[in-house]
């Protein structure tokens, strides 16, 4: 099984069945098993915050979302995050692709890469950062601990843990 | 007409329906108006009443009605494209088009001027758009909810604003008084 398909079989395993996706060249497996899948309603976003009000009223819905998104997105989202996700108290996992680690080749994707953990630190957001292959396996524990406590989680997953571009 | 008399004359037609609102004054009016526990009011988030209605009406069967605003729709235009390529029969998008950002004190808004959203939404491939003046709302919402199709109305009335107390009541309760009433 690849990455991409142990992170959507952990998402089906947890009945996480409405995703919404912004794309990324890092995350484009992922999101292809995600549309691949019949377990999961996947409705491509074309912002992140339109992406996390989707979220919100599928969850109120009845259903499990989750996000697909860059870390950039986290400077898009902060309003969102806090006045929609953590205000009403909602669930929603994260799935992140963390540019701008080791082995990035875009300088600008730095820029973001450096504010990222401290924005997530300053928004109380349990975060969790996915650097080796293995780091996959906590996932579903992740899964189950924001659907427990009602609040969104972020999973970062960098480009050693991708193996590259 | 102004909103808060478009929404006093839809209230008896929405009040058996899943409904979201708009943030700041739109919520406030509707709550003054007619509280009820099918009524999602958005406390923040600008932009989102669309987005979080659709979102809604995908993930269960009862019929949902977003109330936006033209501002607010503005703010989040990503949406109508969404809206367009991910149908759900049972959503309905007010959008009470006032020509200005009534909650920030009546600022002129780009819809007022040159910009249609009605023919923006046509244009993201929306399929039934019906633009009415804001007396037509009631029939034109009553008969959009009978019609059983996603519908976005667009209705065109005066820029102004009541006055009105905030609403102080909980998120958590807003929410899960209103998760109640999604499941019952």
């Amino acid at each position: 099984m690849s990455v991409s398909e142990k992170i959507v079989s952990d998402l089906v395993a947890n009945n996480v069945n409405f995703v919404t996706t912004v794309p990324c060249k890092q995350l484009a497996g992922v999101i292809d098993a995600i549309d691949a899948s019949d377990d999961i309603y996947h409705i491509p976003s074309n912002k992140e915050d339109e992406g996390m009000g989707l979220c919100a009223g599928a969850f109120m819905g009845g259903k499990r979302p989750a996000i697909i998104m860059q870390n950039t997105a986290i400077g898009v989202t902060i309003n969102t995050l806090v006045t929609l996700t953590q205000y009403y108290r909602m669930p929603l996992p994260m799935i992140i692709s963390y540019r701008g680690e080791l082995g990035e080749p875009v300088a600008c994707q730095v820029e973001m890469a450096v504010h990222t953990k401290a924005l997530l630190n300053q928004l109380h957001i349990p975060t969790y950062h996915f650097h080796q292959e293995e780091d996959v396996n906590e996932l579903d524990a992740i899964l189950k601990h924001s659907f427990m406590c009602n609040k969104p989680v972020a999973i970062l997953t960098d480009a050693t843990f991708w193996k590259g571009y | 007409m102004i909103r808060s008399e478009i929404l006093r004359d839809i209230a008896p037609v929405i009040s058996e329906h899943l409904v979201v609102c708009n943030i700041g004054l739109p919520s406030q009016e509707l709550h003054s108006i007619d509280d009820q526990p099918t009524n999602f009011y958005m406390l923040g988030t600008m932009g989102l009443s669309s987005s979080i209605g659709l979102g809604l009406a995908l993930a269960q069967d009862k019929k949902v009605i977003s109330i936006d605003g033209d501002g607010s729709v503005l703010t989040n235009f990503g949406t109508l494209p969404t809206i367009a390529n991910n149908v759900a029969d049972n959503f309905i998008l007010l959008i009470i088009d006032n020509g200005s950002y009534g909650s920030t004190g009546d600022q002129p808004t780009y819809a007022g001027k040159k910009t249609s959203l009605t023919d923006v939404a046509r244009a993201c491939g929306c399929d039934n758009v019906i633009e009415c003046q804001a007396e037509e709302t009631k029939d034109v919402l009553q008969a959009a909810l009978a019609s059983n199709q996603m519908t976005i109305i667009v209705s065109k009335c005066e820029s102004g604003n009541i006055k009105i107390p905030v609403i102080t009541m909980d998120p958590v309760e807003i929410r899960s008084r209103f998760m109640k009433a999604v499941q019952a």
